[in-house]
């Protein structure tokens, strides 16, 4: 039983002071905080069909679901139909723009 | 929290809304629905009463252009349906005016 004895484990080194920098205020966040931000905007939502939905956000929950008013429907381009309201299924949904400055 | 006009905090109280009410919805597959909404779930399932179902049928012409085919609509009518959540594109109330 002849161990020697280690050496003492010596501190490791401090980490560099900014190896974070803190992000802009402004224009960055979480895509949380982006769309947080878009409720109540006007917003374009494009399904993975590719169908276009441009309305004002009234709120969204955390399977995407949507509720939209004054919803125009676009396809290729061109207006297909109207909602006064209107819920799109989350599983739908390739991605919400935002359709006016945040 | 009230952050728009309606009043709805979160999209499914779009639909709660909409109970006893005549709906528009639009399912995968160019099918239309629209008829009385009895019942849905957190899948979007649905039961309608009073069911009018419109189906879009895009015939591909040969030569013509792409999107020019010619569009049969088929329509057919049910007292009573029930309706699978995975099917569902987009639910539309009445309009509240």
């Amino acid at each position: 039983m002849d161990v020697s004895p280690s050496p003492p484990a010596s501190p490791p080194p401090p980490p560099p002071p900014h190896a974070q920098p803190p992000p802009p205020a402004a224009s960055s966040g979480s895509p949380t905080d982006f769309l947080k931000g878009v409720v109540g905007k006007r917003v374009i939502v494009r399904l993975t069909s590719g169908v276009d939905y441009r309305g004002v956000l009234s709120c969204l929950d955390g399977y995407m679901n949507i509720a939209l008013e004054q919803t125009e429907e676009h396809v290729n381009g061109s207006v297909t139909n109207r909602y006064g309201d209107a819920f799109i299924r989350g599983n739908n949904v390739l991605y919400i723009s935002a359709a006016e400055p945040l | 929290m009230d952050p728009s006009s309606t009043g709805i905090q979160e999209p499914f109280d779009l639909i709660r809304l909409s109970l006893s009410e005549r709906v528009f919805v639009k399912l995968r597959g160019d099918r239309e629905l629209t008829g009385v909404l009895h019942a849905y779930d957190g899948h979007m399932n649905l039961i309608l009463s009073d069911v009018e179902e419109t189906i879009m049928i895009v015939d591909m012409v040969d030569g013509a252009p792409e999107g020019q085919g010619t569009v049969k609509v088929a329509k057919r009518k049910m007292e009573m349906l029930f309706v699978r959540g995975d099917g569902v594109i987009l639910v539309s109330p009445p309009s509240r005016t």
